[in-house]
């Protein structure tokens, strides 16, 4: 299916997790296609996350097929998913807290460095070359999401809004080709939140593909270019977000029965 | 300014054979030496991968019987009509066997951590060491059991007919100690300002990122244990062919205790922790005992040093000092933040 579709890059087909009895996502099919921004919304527990953690490798689903590119990502490691270039960030803040956000994103340059076990214990000259390359290469993606300046402060000490970019900038160093960004505004001010939806245009520009799991309306309506609607486990409804905004499923799942009934 | 400290510290550490002529203080320091690349080790472990690893001794103490065993030979019958026999070998030979089994030993723990973490980690390392020990003391046809391993060579270095180091004195085996204790430390050095020793720091810090930016766990752990057992093994090696008897004690607790101990208070995760912690918790109950303070002072002074450094440093006598050596530059001139994080990422 996804081979014979070079433009989908990520497909889900049928997929289904389930926590003992409660059926957190129940055969869920979606593809994501090259190059765009698509948006999984829904209400709490609706399954977002848990398709997430799925395709990421962080959870095994109980059934149901992920493919990136063509290759099968179920049953790979974590690791192993971030080497084929898709890497995610988390719902609650994930960084380094111990180390300075310059070494955070130095952290998050494992998959572009190459020096083996041996060639560090020997120094060799190659390695001190790439370190050096490592040390650039971490100060331009601080400085990609804004952060330059903040290098040498302790991650610990830095403001919300400053580690929910830290958390984009360790992404960024893993090479993603596809991000899968986990309520990255949430609790951001509405000035964060603005300044947060360029970056992510920039990243764009990069050709890195973004699936993105929000609340914030405004910000998915702005950014995406299309979004899936989920509902107990369930997508609702797939469509630009213009359509999503006027699906009845949808306000359904989010205002309730009543609510499109007085609507008629 | 920092090298040149180094090396300063290289120079006066070098230079005490030849101004110090107490033989007994000399032993003191090598035995704390020998502490110091097993607390060395362990800080590898404890420090960077965030892993406890309460058996570390059995690492140690492997390392002193692999070597022992090689050098002196030996002969076991493995089943009923089997017999295996190992003729004696060069001593340097021997201790890179000890060093190499420890690893092994390090490799098969480190493949066992990948299912078992925290505290679990823990009980699988102390019922190891345990293990061990009780296989030293029991399997009398191959270690000698409590009659201990007696006359082990010292080691000898050199080119037959032309010339020849043998290291049965204390200042030789002082220098051993200090060549050995420096190549474990740059070793080390080089590892946590790597690729490899940073995927330990993030695994430590948050597992779950690291495996998202894709740190594979189970390698880096695996690496981390393989060396920090392999440096603990060649402390073995360097006790058994120093003090040149060997007896299941070397298992006991309390050493791993002790290395806990002085990794913890040196400040775990700093390259310098261990060796201040180790300095300092090796030599105190020789320096009381000089001063002839009676037994039970002497472990009180110990337990109560402890607890405050514990208590008012939680995180270690380096960091704690390292701050507030910061404190006061930053006062004198804010550096370049830029810089700064370079020089930490060094």
């Amino acid at each position: 299916m996804s081979t014979s579709q070079p433009d989908r890059e990520l497909v889900v087909d049928g997929l289904s997790i389930r926590f003992g009895g409660l059926t957190a996502v129940e055969s869920m099919s979606f593809h994501v296609a090259k190059g765009e921004i698509l948006s999984l919304i829904g209400p709490n527990g609706a399954g977002k996350t848990s398709a997430f953690n799925a395709i990421t490798g962080y959870i095994e689903p109980n059934g149901g097929t992920i493919a990136y590119r063509g290759i099968r990502l179920n049953g790979l490691k974590p690791s192993q998913i971030a080497a084929h270039g898709v890497v995610r960030t988390f719902q609650k803040t994930s960084v380094f807290m111990g180390q300075t956000a310059f070494d955070n994103v130095l952290l998050g340059l494992h998959l572009a460095s190459r020096q083996r076990p041996l060639a560090i214990i020997f120094a060799l000259p190659s390695v001190a070359r790439e370190e050096k390359e490592l040390a650039e290469e971490a100060r331009r993606i601080l400085a990609f999401v804004g952060l330059e300046a903040r290098g040498a402060l302790l991650a610990s000490s830095l403001p919300y809004g400053e580690l929910r970019l830290l958390e984009v900038a360790i992404a960024l160093a893993a090479k993603p080709r596809l991000l899968l960004l986990d309520e990255p505004v949430s609790g951001m001010n509405p000035s964060e939140t603005a300044s947060f939806m360029q970056i992510l245009a920039r990243i764009r520009a990069l050709d890195i593909t973004v699936l993105l799991v929000e609340h914030d309306m405004k910000m998915v309506m702005g950014v995406s270019d299309r979004v899936i609607c989920l509902n107990q486990g369930r997508i609702i409804a797939d469509g630009p977000p213009a359509a999503i905004q006027s699906d009845r499923e949808v306000i359904r799942a989010y205002l309730g029965e009543r609510y499109t009934r007085a609507q008629d | 300014m920092k090298q040149g400290l180094t090396i300063a510290w290289l120079l006066f550490l070098a230079s005490v054979p030849l101004w110090l002529n107490n033989l007994y203080v000399l032993h003191v320091l090598i035995m704390a030496g020998i502490f110091i690349i097993a607390a060395m080790s362990l800080n590898l472990l404890l420090g960077y991968t965030g892993q406890l690893s309460l058996g570390h001794v059995a690492f140690f103490g492997i390392g002193a019987y692999a070597s022992s065993l090689a050098s002196l030979g030996f002969a076991v019958h493995l089943l009923p009509d089997w017999q295996v026999s190992v003729d004696p070998k060069p001593v340097w030979f021997s201790m890179l066997c000890g060093t190499l089994i420890a690893g092994l030993c390090g490799w098969a723990i480190g493949r066992l951590s990948f299912k078992v973490r925290g505290a679990y980690f823990v009980i699988v390392t102390v019922s190891f060491a345990e293990v061990i020990r009780l296989v030293a003391l029991n399997w009398v046809e191959l270690t000698q059991g409590p009659m201990a391993l007696n006359n082990i060579p010292y080691l000898r270095l050199g080119i037959p007919g032309l010339f020849e180091l043998s290291f049965l004195r204390k200042p030789a085996n002082y220098y051993l100690v200090l060549a050995v204790g420096v190549i474990c430390y740059v070793v080390i050095r080089r590892l946590v300002h790597s690729r490899a020793g940073r995927a330990m720091i993030a695994l430590r810090e948050n597992e779950p990122l690291a495996a998202s930016v894709g740190v594979d766990v189970t390698r880096y752990l695996v690496l981390a244990t393989i060396v920090s057992a392999g440096m603990a093994g060649a402390a073995g090696a360097l006790y058994a062919h120093y003090v040149r008897i060997v007896d299941p004690d070397v298992f006991l607790f309390i050493y791993t205790v002790t290395m806990v101990i002085m990794v913890v208070t040196g400040g775990k995760g700093t390259l310098a922790g261990p060796i201040v912690g180790g300095a300092i918790f090796g030599l105190l109950p020789e320096t009381l005992r000089a001063l002839e303070a009676p037994p039970e002072v002497q472990w009180v002074t110990y337990g109560v040093l402890m607890v405050l450094v514990v208590y008012f440093l939680p995180d270690g006598i380096v960091p704690a000092l390292r701050n507030w050596w910061h404190g006061r530059s930053a006062v004198a001139a804010a550096p370049a933040p830029e810089q700064a994080s370079t020089e930490a990422a060094r």
